[in-house]
């Protein structure tokens, strides 16, 4: 690494003779891909003014408030979330919000689907999002059976056999409890996080997938509402 | 809040034994059923509502 004298006016340009080194390499990389105004956009295309395009960043929300609230259980214990108002009220907003989260994210998938949102180089952020929702029904599970009752006691004991037979029993024994909260707790959030951060990046890279190509017959229609022709490219595989 | 409890308590009793539906070999409870209902309606809901944008202000 070389030495910065302090001389230049922007250091964030970097000078000429280091730009083979990672860093200067990953910064272009990143702020080639991922201007600013591209990261954090003031305008969308118009086909995006559709109900069916909110459910992403409504799934996302419902997300943050499941972490938020899982923070505080992890911090309070289960005593206090079993029997305190305030424990009760924090724990069935994490429950409601798991639900809204799964409510969201449904919604999403299918209108997704019939898009074909895979369309224009957008297979990447069509796989994260399948996979991060597989990873958030593990992560759903094994928050049913950190609950310290008779609820999680009972899906334990019925899950254990399916889970078993699979051969995953080995790494993945639903009747060890810590086993399972550390799932719960460390592992699943931190890959569901770090899949819904990769997503959205890949939205922002590669844009929301246009509408398939509307017959000539509406075109005017489309320029009525100010949106503009879709893009070819979105209609590539 | 006691109110708003009792209400939903009266409207939906879930200390009893769970209802289910049988069609053949889905067997699926009436909770789940309604849940997938009510996507199946916001999503219909999100695709024909009018969308309000900036020029319709």
């Amino acid at each position: 690494m070389s030495v910065d004298t302090g001389s230049r006016s922007d250091p964030s340009a970097g000078l000429p003779e280091d730009a083979r080194q990672w860093t200067a390499k990953l910064r272009n990389s990143a702020t080639g891909k991922l201007p600013p105004g591209r990261l954090l956009p003031d305008r969308q295309p118009a086909y995006v003014a559709s109900w069916i395009y909110v459910f992403g960043v409504l799934t996302v929300s419902a997300l943050l408030l499941v972490i938020a609230t899982g923070c505080v259980l992890a911090l309070k214990g289960p005593a206090w979330w079993h029997v305190s108002s305030a424990g009760l009220f924090v724990n069935s907003l994490h429950l409601w919000s798991v639900e809204a989260f799964f409510f969201f994210m449904v919604i999403h998938l299918w209108g997704k689907f019939f898009m074909a949102a895979w369309r224009g180089r957008r297979r990447l952020t069509w796989v994260t999002g399948v996979v991060a929702f597989l990873v958030s029904v593990g992560a759903a599970f094994t928050g049913y059976l950190s609950q310290q009752n008779f609820d999680s006691q009972w899906i334990s004991t019925q899950a254990k056999d399916g889970i078993n037979a699979t051969g995953a029993g080995a790494f993945f024994n639903v009747l060890n409890f810590g086993q399972m909260l550390m799932w719960h707790i460390v592992l699943l959030p931190m890959v569901v996080a770090l899949l819904a951060v990769v997503h959205v990046l890949l939205v922002r890279t590669r844009g929301v997938v246009p509408p398939f190509a509307a017959p000539p017959g509406r075109q005017d229609g489309m320029a009525r509402t100010g949106g503009s022709e879709p893009s070819v490219e979105g209609d590539r595989a | 809040m006691l109110l708003v409890s009792s209400v939903m308590g009266a409207l939906v009793d879930l200390n009893g034994k769970g209802r289910y539906v049988h069609w053949g070999f889905i067997q699926i409870s009436v909770a789940n059923l309604v849940v997938i209902a009510l996507m199946a309606i916001v999503f219909i809901g999100a695709i024909i509502v009018p969308y309000r944008r900036h020029g319709d202000r």
